[in-house]
């Protein structure tokens, strides 16, 4: 039986907590090139640019790439055969954000009461969420989430009577009245089906999916397409001051669901859509 | 494209002068709050207490900067969403507040103090916290230290790169730019 200890697991954590606020990842910056290549908007051009060039600075000075480093999204997927030595599983992965937010001088941005709101001083806890495989393997992925974005994401819970229709019209509207404040060109991930709260958790991990990889379904495929166009005819372009590039990806995630209802979420990510990922 | 310099603190004549749509290069002091500042000063305000410091004409910078390396003043240090301090804006406007420098669009509310107080909102590229940390040279907390990240601090700014995009007469270039590039086939 395969064995991990936990120092090993905080170690990781820690580093792809720093890795992910101060380097790009390699889809997003192909992304951002495309979109600096086609905008047709001088502001947009122009504030592509500094984009651009603040990646350069961050990865020199190893420095976060924008100073809301986010609250830790976590997905693993946890090998059933495997076993973990010296500690829980759930410690270790909050002790490693802990780490790496001290470490990396990374900005701690989380409060412990919504309504009281003191901050807990190492950015834990992180949202964790877990699924148990076959197999010894344990894959980490980590979603540090700025909330200029996360918070014009949205959820409604429409009707199958409203159908494709209403979802293309529910995930627009999100993306005109949220993406001047989510640090457009946006990435939007979208969750189909299932309860109200699977529809959110496919929605955030839709965002962890490499920017130009498509949903293997037709009909997805063929939403997600459309929806990337049809956003970026608003107007709205790079950080809302016009332009063609509002959106730089849609990744649609879809699962079955009740006969009366029709659960959709939209969460929106800024252009950097910071995620890494380790299989340890 | 045509760079506007202008030293702070800005005042009521050379504000009027700016225009939605110009490019500028901020240099002098500037302050930073956020959301939790902003609360507070509301609640001072409301009690009949003092602001921790006169804002006639000054520029508060909305930003909750990240801890400084060893060797650095600041860390990374990029504008947050204006649109939250919307709620306290007014206020501050009206106790002579001259400029502000954000992200994201902003309450008719706001639009309307703006007007009758003859101030103007800047927008930074989001996300560009190395670069805006590039341009700052000295760091002082000034008021709320317990407040951390969302402290009030006097920093110094040298070519502060931002864009009027809301002018002292309203004119809003979140709303102008984006109709240029509205592809109505698909609207």
């Amino acid at each position: 039986m395969k064995k991990i200890g936990i120092q090993q697991i905080i170690d990781h954590v820690a580093e792809m907590c720093i890795e992910a606020n101060t380097h790009l990842s390699a889809d997003m910056r192909e992304g951002l090139l495309r979109a600096r290549g086609s905008e047709e908007s001088v502001n947009g051009k122009e504030i592509l640019d500094t984009m651009l060039c603040n990646f350069e600075i961050a990865k020199t000075k190893n420095i976060p790439i924008c100073q809301d480093t986010g609250m830790v999204v976590m997905f693993v997927t946890f090998g059933q055969d495997l076993t973990i030595e010296g500690g829980s599983l759930e410690e270790a992965l909050q002790a490693g954000v802990a780490k790496g937010y001290q470490e990396g001088y990374l900005r701690k941005s989380v409060v412990a009461d919504p309504f009281i709101r003191t901050n807990t001083g190492n950015n834990t806890p992180a949202v964790i969420h877990y699924q148990v495989v076959p197999g010894d393997r344990l894959k980490i992925k980590i979603l540090p989430k700025g909330f200029g974005s996360e918070n014009t994401s949205a959820l409604k819970m429409l009707k199958p009577s409203d159908g494709m229709a209403g979802v293309k019209d529910f995930v627009l509207k999100t993306v005109e009245t949220g993406s001047p404040n989510a640090c457009a060109p946006i990435v939007v991930g979208v969750g189909v089906g299932g309860t109200m709260e699977k529809a959110a958790l496919m929605a955030k991990e839709a965002l962890g999916r490499p920017l130009g990889e498509h949903n293997r379904l037709d009909h997805i495929e063929a939403l997600e397409d459309y929806l990337l166009e049809a956003s970026n005819a608003l107007g709205i372009g790079p950080m809302g001051l016009g332009g063609i590039n509002t959106v730089l990806g849609v990744n649609v995630e879809v699962f079955p669901t009740h006969i009366a209802g029709l659960p959709v979420a939209v969460n929106i990510s800024c252009y950097v859509n910071r995620h890494v990922e380790r299989e340890l | 494209m045509a760079v506007i310099e202008i030293r702070t603190p800005l005042r009521k004549k050379e504000r009027k002068k700016l225009k939605a749509g110009d490019h500028v290069r901020i240099s002098g002091i500037i302050y930073t709050a956020r959301d939790a500042a902003h609360q507070r000063m509301s609640l001072a305000l409301e009690k009949g207490l003092p602001l921790p410091m006169d804002f006639t004409d000054e520029i508060i910078y909305y930003v909750g900067p990240c801890p400084a390396k060893p060797g650095e003043i600041i860390g990374s240090a990029g504008p947050t969403t204006s649109g939250r301090m919307d709620v306290y804006t007014p206020e501050l406007l009206d106790q002579g507040l001259g400029g502000m420098i954000g992200k994201g669009n902003r309450s008719e509310r706001v639009i309307n103090s703006m007007i009758s107080n003859d101030a103007v909102y800047f927008a930074c590229v989001g996300g560009a916290g190395a670069l805006l940390q590039d341009c700052i040279k000295s760091v002082e907390i000034i008021a709320y230290e317990d407040l951390g990240t969302e402290a009030i601090r006097k920093i110094e700014v040298e070519d502060f790169p931002a864009i009027v995009v809301i002018d002292t007469q309203g004119n809003n270039l979140y709303e102008t730019e984006r109709k240029k590039f509205i592809n109505k086939l698909w609207i």
